[in-house]
């Protein structure tokens, strides 16, 4: 009988079939090509269902190789339900080296938060997304949405913050803060905090950003201009706490989590699980710098 | 201002617009002759055909004629909201007079649009965004001729409103809210705001009670008078048209059937049909 040496393996390395992972990085080739615009890609089933990490899961099992070493975050924490199950499956479909070490990680998937330490050039950052329609607020329909950006027409999205301006004297959106990159195509950052928003502007890692359930990647290569949308009289700011601190540390130029104790009492803790276990350990650490950031050490 | 060959603001030629697949035929066999736009033999309609003028700077032209004569397709072809069968259009503003503005890309067409022109619906539901407030639908013409600083767009959309007697206090509602007089008056706001040498007025007063009407008419006739902004009034109204234009051009079945100075027009009407409307005039 003819030994069937084709399938031993289960799964191919990485899960997805090499034909279909070589479609996703041909894809993530054209969206660094055009920073920042929406590249329409196949999105193949997963086990997991779409809409539940499966566009960064696609981007990350696309281009990992046997040498990466992982690290998966869940709005900062390294610990939670989704970042441990997509953790471990990486590792069991490749094998890899995996870590809670931000500085140590070549690849980094996120759901929603970058990590405040900061980012190099020989890491691959990989965003799970929900929307990657910025537009999708004030345009529902998709074909108009991708003739607006193919012109350039993003009038409505300012009116949208000037109403928000007038109705609420703030431009009050939380997450996902709209961006325009390389002052060509207005982004959705996915849901991360206006505090994280700066940190990709000039940054030296490589940005990716999958989007499973609507089909679509985008990125932001290295040294890329990423500037969030902001009048020249209102501007965009990041979250201000200069009254809290982190009960832990003390700490507070970092996205702090607002907890209650049992007894009912408020305290804060920083968001970035690996970030905050550095910091209890006093062990080296280098945080992002950006001009926001930058004026909280000034002062 | 003289007029002479050379310092048109606007000129038109040929303009067309047919729906459907016209042949050889179809503009030979429909027109005011034959009674009827549709063609017998293809069954395409004609909306207008070769409309040829010249609008010179402040100006007020009108456009004349019963429902169905392609009055308002000119104008929505002009403002780019429909695709032009056939024809050209210069506009001296823009890359002084040389380039056809029917045949530019969509990027420029919108530009030119938001900084050479203004349009003012008979629906102001057409021309106004009823999800953003009234003060938002003057910022978003602003904002698309490029101006990013809120306090001076909050400061010229006051000074429009004003401009056009809607209380600055109703800046930041909706205009669903507004009465339908004073929802024209903020697209009127929202059509000048950028100070265009051309603006288009698509039957601004038909479903305005008479008084409502008169205001809005007079509003129109000052800023005309104080800014210089030449107009194409659409109307089928006579009294509108003479209130407001200096010339006029009537239509029927798509065609120009006669043109010339309003009064003239009103006066001594050449054509059977502009005899027929000056008649009907009550």
């Amino acid at each position: 009988m003819v030994e069937n040496k084709k399938y031993v393996n289960k799964y191919n390395f990485a899960f997805i079939d090499e034909a279909t992972k070589k479609e996703i990085r041909r894809k993530l080739l054209k969206a660094v090509a055009i920073p920042g615009y929406q590249v329409p890609y196949s999105s193949p089933e997963m086990p997991i269902s779409r809409g539940w990490g499966t566009g960064g899961l696609h981007i990350t099992l696309a281009v990992i190789g046997k040498e990466d070493v992982f690290k998966i975050i869940d709005q900062g924490s390294d610990a939670s339900v989704n970042a441990c199950n997509l953790r471990e499956f990486v590792h069991m479909m490749t094998n890899c080296k995996t870590t809670f070490d931000t500085t140590e990680a070549t690849l980094i998937q996120t759901r929603h938060r970058i990590t405040e330490e900061e980012l190099n050039e020989k890491q691959i950052y990989i965003y799970q997304v929900p929307q990657p329609e910025p537009l999708r607020s004030v345009e529902r329909y998709e074909n108009k949405t991708r003739q607006m950006h193919g012109e350039a027409d993003y009038a409505k999205m300012w009116v949208s913050l000037y109403e928000s301006f007038v109705r609420h004297g703030d431009i009050m959106l939380g997450a996902g803060y709209p961006v325009k990159v390389n002052g060509r195509y207005i982004m959705a950052p996915s849901p991360i905090p206006k505090w994280d928003v700066p940190n990709i502007n000039d940054s030296k890692a490589l940005h990716l950003f999958g989007a499973g359930r609507e089909k679509r990647l985008y990125a932001v290569p290295p040294y890329t201009k990423v500037e969030p949308l902001e009048f020249d009289d209102v501007k965009f700011s990041v979250e201000d706490f200069s009254t809290y601190e982190c009960f832990k540390t003390g700490y507070n130029k970092a996205y702090l989590d607002e907890l209650y104790f049992d007894d009912g009492s408020k305290h804060f803790v920083i968001n970035d699980s690996n970030f905050l276990d550095k910091l209890v350990e006093h062990a080296p650490l280098k945080q992002h710098s950006n001009k926001y950031l930058n004026k909280l050490n000034e002062a | 201002m003289s007029r002479n060959d050379d310092n048109w603001l606007l000129r038109v030629r040929n303009l067309t617009k047919i729906y459907g697949e016209p042949n050889e035929n179809t503009l030979n066999m429909t027109g005011p002759l034959f009674n009827s736009n549709i063609c017998p033999e293809t069954d395409s309609i004609v909306a207008c055909a070769g409309i040829d003028f010249d609008l010179y700077p402040g100006e007020v032209l009108g456009i004349v004629g019963e429902s169905g004569s392609g009055k308002s397709t000119v104008v929505k072809l002009l403002y780019f909201d429909i695709e032009k069968t056939l024809g050209a259009a210069w506009l001296r503003p823009y890359t002084n007079g040389l380039s056809n503005i029917l045949e530019e890309s969509n990027q420029k067409k919108r530009f030119i649009r938001n900084n050479l022109m203004g349009m003012v619906y008979q629906n102001p539901r057409d021309g106004l965004n009823f999800r953003f407030s009234s003060g938002g639908n003057i910022a978003e013409k602003l904002i698309m001729a490029g101006n990013m600083h809120v306090g001076e767009i909050r400061g010229r959309a006051s000074d429009l409103l004003n401009k056009t007697e809607v209380p600055v206090q109703r800046m930041d509602d909706r205009p669903s809210s507004f009465s339908g007089g004073m929802q024209q008056r903020v697209q009127i706001s929202k059509a000048i705001a950028n100070n265009p040498p051309l603006l288009f007025l698509d039957e601004v007063t038909t479903g305005l009670d008479v008084s409502v009407q008169a205001r809005v008419l007079d509003l129109i006739r000052e800023l005309q008078q104080d800014l210089g902004i030449a107009m194409i009034v659409v109307s089928h109204d006579l009294s509108v048209i003479r209130m407001l234009t200096d010339r006029t051009l009537v239509m029927k079945d798509g065609r120009i059937v006669e043109s010339g100075l309003t009064d003239q027009i009103l006066q001594d009407p050449q054509h059977e049909y502009s005899q027929l409307l000056v008649s009907s005039l009550l």
